[in-house]
């Protein structure tokens, strides 16, 4: 089982605040993580390997310092990472990021499941892994929460819905996106931190990926940010003081007058 | 303090303190409240090669030391010294095998032990021999084929929940001190039960039980060195392992130092955090240097283990008895400064305080290390160098 | 292309140092430097009053949307009942429709699909229908393939969809067929009368940031809305319109992904997307038995229950019933939020309830800047007396 996962280098949103003066982001040294969902991507892929055998490659296309996420993947488990960097990836939307990650799983060429996490945490999107599952014209399947089997090339899924789940099969190979409902990601381990020193990543840009220029980054981008601004927050709201008996009192007068309950 | 840490120690310290945190913190308290023993969080450690440190790089480990192990048994004890403990106690069982063991036991024995596969233990403790150690019942019977095992050891830790045994058991009454061998003695082996399982006052996660020898056969192969050498085995065992207790020590010294500072903080009396009380400042000082000059004896005493020196007795009980007296003083103050929190268990460091009591005691009372120690000073005539 | 500082102009005044959204830019040399990774968003073009920040972008090649027209409504369906997120798109679609003075279409796929006139009724021009037993189980790679296609022959300029689990799946896939935009989760749409392009607003960094985002030369321009966000319109059982049926493209193409079962999450009472009165807990419940007392006042006020991420994450109550980001959208005319502190992530699934009703012992906690009623206290003491009062009326 060759498995090819998704990974992709975040701000932690957490430590993002807004300075109420300047009405800007405030950043405390923004320190990167592995997008959470993508951890999850990258455990389902080591218990594969770990199940049915065979190796596990993690990618990502991003700035030079995702190489240590990427070192960071080998050191739970994945075998081997390459990093698709280029200045010319920058500015990059879904469509033009699902390209080139194509690009490079086409030239990694033999596998048999991409596994993505459901979004990222800063675009919020999910929509890499379906473009991408359709630029290489194999099957997809979002928000799967358990691989039930592998078996005679076709995998068997559960799938979350709004309303419950659904079992669906499909063959091989294939592109799933997970959520973290699928499994506990697991620590790394001192092998794992050992050789993830030493691993040698390479770096494809858009000559190694034989990409064509004007559909990656900004160029090969259908959308493009026009405006970014603050959420508007104007507090219109009503705090009711005293006893916790007056307060409920004054609760439940209010919502009486206003016919909600 | 800088401690010339290689960047391997270092990895492993840290790892080991993100399991600890990440995995352990959040369950100790649970796993402490129902004495149960932390098999999830021994599977995770396991995951991430954790037992491999005191294996030989031979026998599938990684072929760390003393101070390896110390800088593993620290980071558990920080935040819960049953784990540690549990962890600690399964070297403990092994080093007799990778001391005195032969090619064909270590490579039988060792690669499941550092996969973390099979957890072991240490037996030597009985009713009547808790210090008096040469005064053991059990006995070992030569017989076709290998030695019958007969008696009941005490209070043996991961006793139940381990699968490998080196129990030390009389052969030959006759010859005394010379007279105990140390036998591999695995869970299974017919005429092998466990007694109950201990009610501790403190490190109640961790497995403390009887062993139930009655007519058990163990095969001669199993034999760890030769008939007779039983005491010498334990003897250098426990040199190799006290500092790995001491370890233990100042992992809950530390413990303790950091919630009784992090709560002095924000403890506001008399409208100001108690930390600007100089009372408190005091006792906190005095934890912190404590807890500084233990780790720092500690880590010299497994150093000097790792060096290969002959003579490590001394220094390797003056390791466990500082640091385990420092840990007992320190989570006590720990307790005091929280105040009356402290007394409750929704807080950990009355859980501390009373994980701290048994490193004073076991591997060695620090009475009997105290004479240990006297008698190393009365050999010796001049300064050392 | 890229983004460049021009080193004579700038100052090294600092004043793009904070506006980076990724914290990019930082003085070397007394200059302002932009490190990797910028997404030329421009947010520090914009603040710098020295002209000093250059973003080169490629050619703009002229927007060719003049063959393209209409606008379209993917309308989902499961079992043949239409999903309510397909109204509340056309009463927004109709709103732009009007702007754009173009027609309002609704796109429909399935087997047996029921009052496909609603769709009519509110808003639409025209449906196209597809309706085969093959198309039954929502089959995504079938649906993006029709979809295409349909999107090929009649060239709308926009096309919008719910962003539900199916729309999420396969409404990219679309748009990486057509190689075209697609923006996710927008939260407002807009026209520019100028260039006639659509503004697709929505938050980004967890709700920390919006940005609005266009679709300058692709078409159509596609964009994925969450189900109540948009409010309906009533409908207008007089409106006229076209109901055109589809015939199914069988040829050659057969749905790779095969739908074995379906298990429904028979946990809830009252479903929550539909409750007109949510009572919702947080973190600050404190363990799982305690939201039997929110359960208590949730009957009292037959509403439904509901809950921020922890607790799901914990396993206090089971995923269908978390609210936020990662979990469902909901509009209801009541949201009591109790022990919820109001993380960005909660509130992009409840912020536009009509009235939102706070409790929580720390009066700095977020929730109570988008509270309509606020009551700042112990939720063990307020809850129970909230029950006693509704109880004695």
């Amino acid at each position: 089982m060759n498995v090819i996962v998704c990974l992709k280098q975040v701000p932690g949103t957490t430590q993002v605040k807004i300075n109420p003066q300047t009405n800007t982001l405030i950043r405390q040294g923004i320190e990167n993580i592995t997008n959470p969902f993508d951890t999850y991507a990258l455990e389902e892929g080591v218990r594969l390997k770990e199940r049915y055998g065979g190796k596990v490659t993690a990618i990502t296309m991003g700035p030079p310092q995702a190489d240590k996420m990427l070192r960071e993947a080998i050191s739970s488990g994945a075998d081997e990472a390459i990093l698709l960097s280029d200045a010319a990836f920058a500015g990059a939307d879904t469509l033009a990021t699902s390209y080139t990650l194509s690009r490079a799983i086409t030239k990694i060429g033999t596998y048999d499941l991409v596994i993505c996490g459901r979004q990222s945490i800063d675009g919020d999107t999910g929509q890499v892994a379906p473009e991408l599952a359709e630029t290489l014209a194999i099957p997809f399947v979002a928000y799967v929460s358990k691989i039930e089997e592998i078996d005679k090339g076709q995998i068997r899924v559960q799938r979350m819905v709004e309303e419950g789940y659904e079992v669906i099969e499909m063959p091989l190979p294939a592109v799933i996106t997970v959520v973290k409902e699928i499994n506990v990601p697991r620590l790394p381990s001192l092998r794992g931190l050992t050789k993830a020193k030493s691993a040698v990543i390479p770096l494809w840009g858009v000559q190694e990926l034989g990409a064509d220029k004007d559909r990656v980054g900004l160029a090969g981008s259908a959308t493009k940010v026009t405006r970014i601004f603050f959420p508007q927050r104007v507090h219109h709201g009503e705090i009711f003081q005293g006893s916790p008996e007056s307060q409920a009192e004054s609760l439940i007068n209010k919502l009486r007058e206003s016919r909600l309950i | 303090m800088e401690y010339f840490l290689s960047e391997q120690q270092k990895t492993i310290r840290n790892l080991v303190r993100k399991i600890a945190e990440e995995r352990i913190l959040p369950v100790r308290a649970e796993l402490d409240e129902r004495e149960e023993f932390p098999w999830e969080i021994m599977k995770a450690l396991a995951d991430s090669d954790i037992f491999r440190v005191f294996v030989p790089e031979e026998y599938e480990g990684l072929g760390g030391g003393c101070l390896d192990l110390c800088l593993v048994v620290e980071e558990l004890s920080r935040v819960c010294s049953a784990v540690a403990v549990s962890y600690a106690a399964v070297d403990l069982g092994i080093i007799p095998l990778m001391q005195f063991g032969t090619e064909e036991q270590k490579r039988k024995y060792l690669p499941d032990v550092a996969a973390g596969k099979r957890l072991a233990a240490f037996a030597i403790t009985e009713s009547t021999a808790g210090s008096d150690a040469s005064s053991i019942k059990t006995t070992a019977e030569r017989v076709k084929g290998g030695y019958v095992l007969n008696g009941t050891k005490q209070f043996i830790t991961n006793g139940g929940e381990a699968e490998l045994y080196t129990v030390i058991a009389m052969t030959d009454k006759t010859r005394g001190a010379r007279g105990a061998s140390a036998l591999l003695v695995e869970k299974g082996m017919s005429g092998f039960s466990f007694g109950k399982k201990e009610k501790k006052l403190g490190i109640r996660s961790s497995a403390t039980r009887e062993l139930v020898f009655q007519n058990c056969f163990v095969p001669e192969e199993n034999i760890i060195g030769r008939e007779g050498m039983g005491f010498l085995v334990a003897m250098k065992l426990f040199d190799k392992s006290r500092p790995g207790i001491g370890a233990q020590a100042v992992g809950l010294a530390q413990g303790a130092l950091e919630a009784a500072t992090d709560y002095a903080r924000e403890r506001v009396q008399f409208g100001h955090p108690i930390f600007s009380l100089q009372a408190v400042q005091h006792m906190l000082a005095d934890m912190d240097i404590q807890t500084e000059a233990a780790r720092a004896l500690v880590y010299a005493a497994a150093r000097t283990v790792d060096s290969g020196a002959k003579e490590v007795s001394e220094f390797s009980a003056m390791a466990k008895v500082f640091a385990s007296d420092v840990a007992m003083k320190v989570t006590t103050d720990a307790v005091q400064i929280l105040g009356g929190a402290g007394y409750m268990r929704d807080y950990p460091v009355e859980k501390m305080m009373r994980d701290a009591k048994i490193t004073q005691i076991y591997e060695g009372t620090n009475q009997v290390l105290r004479n240990v120690i006297a008698g190393e000073l009365r050999k010796r005539k001049a300064r050392r160098d | 292309m890229g983004i460049r500082v021009d080193l004579d102009k700038c100052t090294g005044c600092g004043n793009c140092f904070p506006v980076c959204p990724l914290g990019l830019i930082e003085l070397v040399d007394g200059k302002a430097r932009i490190n990797e990774g910028c997404t030329l968003c421009g947010a520090c073009q914009a603040a710098c009053s020295f002209e000093a920040i250059l973003i080169e972008t490629a050619p703009e090649v002229v927007a060719t949307s003049d063959n393209h027209q209409g606008i379209w409504v993917f309308a989902e369906q499961r079992d043949g009942k239409l999903k309510s997120v397909n109204y509340e798109l056309l009463a927004k679609g109709r709103e732009l429709a009007d702007t754009l003075k173009t027609e309002l279409c609704a796109v429909c796929f399935g087997h047996k699909v029921g009052e496909v006139e609603q769709l009519i009724a509110c808003g639409a021009d025209k449906v196209y229908l597809i309706d085969n037993p093959a198309l039954a189980s929502q089959p995504e790679d079938l649906y993006a393939r029709e979809l295409t296609r349909l999107i090929l022959e009649h060239k709308p300029e926009i096309v919008l969809a719910g962003a539900t689990a199916l729309g999420r799946s396969f409404i990219p896939r679309v748009a990486a067929l057509l190689k075209t935009g697609l923006t996710a989760d927008c939260t407002e749409l807009a026209i520019d009368t100028e260039s006639r392009l659509l503004l697709q607003t929505l938050p980004t960094f967890g709700g920390n940031l919006m940005a609005t985002i266009i679709c300058q030369t692709k078409r159509p321009q596609m964009a994925t809305v969450r189900p109540r966000v948009f409010k309906q319109n009533t409908p207008d059982k007089t409106r006229q319109g076209q109901i055109i049926k589809v015939d199914f493209n069988k040829a050659g193409v057969t749905s790779k992904t095969k739908l074995l079962n379906f298990m429904a999450d028979l946990t809830e009472r009252v479903k929550i997307e539909d409750a007109d009165i949510i009572v919702s807990g947080g973190r600050g419940l404190g363990k799982a038995e305690n939201f039997q007392l929110l359960q208590e006042l949730a009957t009292a006020l037959g509403a439904a229950l509901g809950s921020s991420r922890p607790p799901v994450d914990d396993g206090w109550l089971p995923y269908s019933h978390q609210i936020g980001q990662t979990g469902k959208t909901v509009c209801p005319r009541l949201y009591i939020a109790c022990g919820i502190s109001g993380a960005v992530q909660h509130l992009a699934g409840m912020q536009t309830s009509d009235v939102i009703v706070a409790i929580n012992s720390d009066p700095n906690a977020p929730i109570f800047e988008v509270a309509t009623y606020g009551i700042v206290g112990d939720l063990f003491k307020v809850v129970p007396l909230l029950i006693a009062k509704l109880k004695n009326a």
